[in-house]
């Protein structure tokens, strides 16, 4: 962790605010513009240092996005972590607040009706290439193929079949990876 | 599939108090290992039934367009349409504060346990899940085109192309989905004029 300046935090949190506007398709894909910023740029960060954040951040529960607050921890602790998160939530907030209201309010327009169906189908898409992409490396390694897609076909069928929660597939999933059966 | 799939919006449930809102999400939120949005989808689809299964997709269509995190968008959103601003920072704070807590504390215990394969291989079996949980949710999800005016074959093709773009060819996120957004928004807006006869 650093020593504090406000010159620095004043820094991260304008960056932040412009990545925020920049983050379409999700905070990870403005990434590596954060990796350029506090790692290369300041050094406020090494690699390891950056990439165990967006790790952990994606291994615990919540929204992925809350990787920024672990970023902004990891620079300067809890006003760091308040500056990148609040940075990055608030241009988009507002974008998203002022279209969707103007959308709601034409929602029997063509043009929105048209939104609507239209981006059904890519939407739904990218969320089997998420799934894939997410996948992929597990399948990928030998050793652990043949577990892995044993363990993502059964929770499909789980899921296609019984309205159980996820957190509790997600626990079974947990059980049977540390007992090393993946 | 018989869950909710009227789109009359008379007699549905809908979130009751700014407390309620951010309870669900903050449950919801803290389920999420590996993501959030099928956690969501159970919730606010299949046990609240605040939303349809088409005001899901349409939700979720209109959080990946605009900038920010696709979930983060849609609690604003749901937020919002039910109590205006107060709603939207309910549901964004439920979404954010308790995860944030839980998050930062991790942080603190990662370092002593990283090294046990126990604990790496708990987060494979997690990854996995996860990733299964995401493409069970697309194929239930896909079951919301029927009736698109799009037609099957128009359907199909932009799920493919999609498919292929982003998994396959790892195209940017941000070129793919106002690129293909466009053609399927001109595709429908076509569709319509053709179906209501002109």
């Amino acid at each position: 962790m650093n020593a504090l300046s406000p010159a620095d935090l004043l820094d991260l949190f304008s960056r932040f605010l412009m990545l925020s506007l920049l983050s379409v398709g999700g905070a990870i894909s403005t990434a590596p513009e954060m990796h350029r910023f506090l790692v290369e740029q300041h050094g406020w960060l090494d690699d390891v240092g950056f990439t165990t954040s967006i790790a952990i951040a994606q291994a615990a529960p919540g929204p992925n996005l809350l990787f920024v607050a672990v970023l902004g921890y990891q620079v300067f602790g809890l006003t760091g972590a308040a500056a990148a998160l609040i940075g990055m939530l608030l241009p988009s907030t507002l974008v998203t607040l002022a279209i969707s209201r103007w959308g709601h309010a034409r929602r029997d327009t063509p043009g929105v009706r048209a939104f609507v169906h239209g981006l059904a189908p890519m939407t739904i898409s990218l969320l089997m290439a998420a799934g894939t992409v997410v996948a992929m490396p597990l399948v990928q390694a030998p050793e652990h193929r043949i577990g892995s897609l044993a363990l993502i076909l059964t929770t499909v069928v789980a899921m296609l079949l019984w309205r159980v929660s996820p957190i509790w597939l997600i626990a079974a999933g947990a059980l049977i990876g540390a007992l090393g059966l993946v | 599939m018989t869950d909710s799939d009227d789109s009359s919006h008379a007699g549905r449930p809908a979130p009751r108090s700014l407390t309620e809102l951010f309870v669900t999400f903050t449950l919801l939120a803290l389920q999420g290992f590996g993501g959030v949005l099928a956690v969501a989808h159970r919730s606010l689809v299949e046990q609240k039934r605040w939303l349809t299964r088409e005001e899901f997709v349409e939700l979720l269509s209109l959080s990946q367009l605009l900038p920010g995190a696709n979930i983060v968008n849609m609690s604003l959103i749901v937020g919002d349409r039910s109590f205006g601003w107060r709603g939207a920072l309910a549901a964004l704070s439920g979404m954010m504060l308790v995860p944030l807590v839980v998050m930062l504390s991790l942080v603190a215990v990662y370092n002593h346990f990283s090294d046990h394969s126990a604990v790496a291989g708990a987060l494979r079996g997690m990854a996995a899940v996860a990733a299964g949980l995401t493409l069970g949710m697309g194929l239930k999800l896909a079951a919301s085109l029927r009736g698109n005016p799009l037609g099957w074959v128009l359907a199909a093709a932009l799920g493919v192309a999609t498919f292929v773009l982003i998994a396959v060819v790892r195209a940017p996120l941000m070129w793919v989905v106002p690129g293909l957004g466009l053609i399927g928004w001109a595709l429908a807006r076509w569709r319509l004029a053709r179906r209501e006869g002109a």
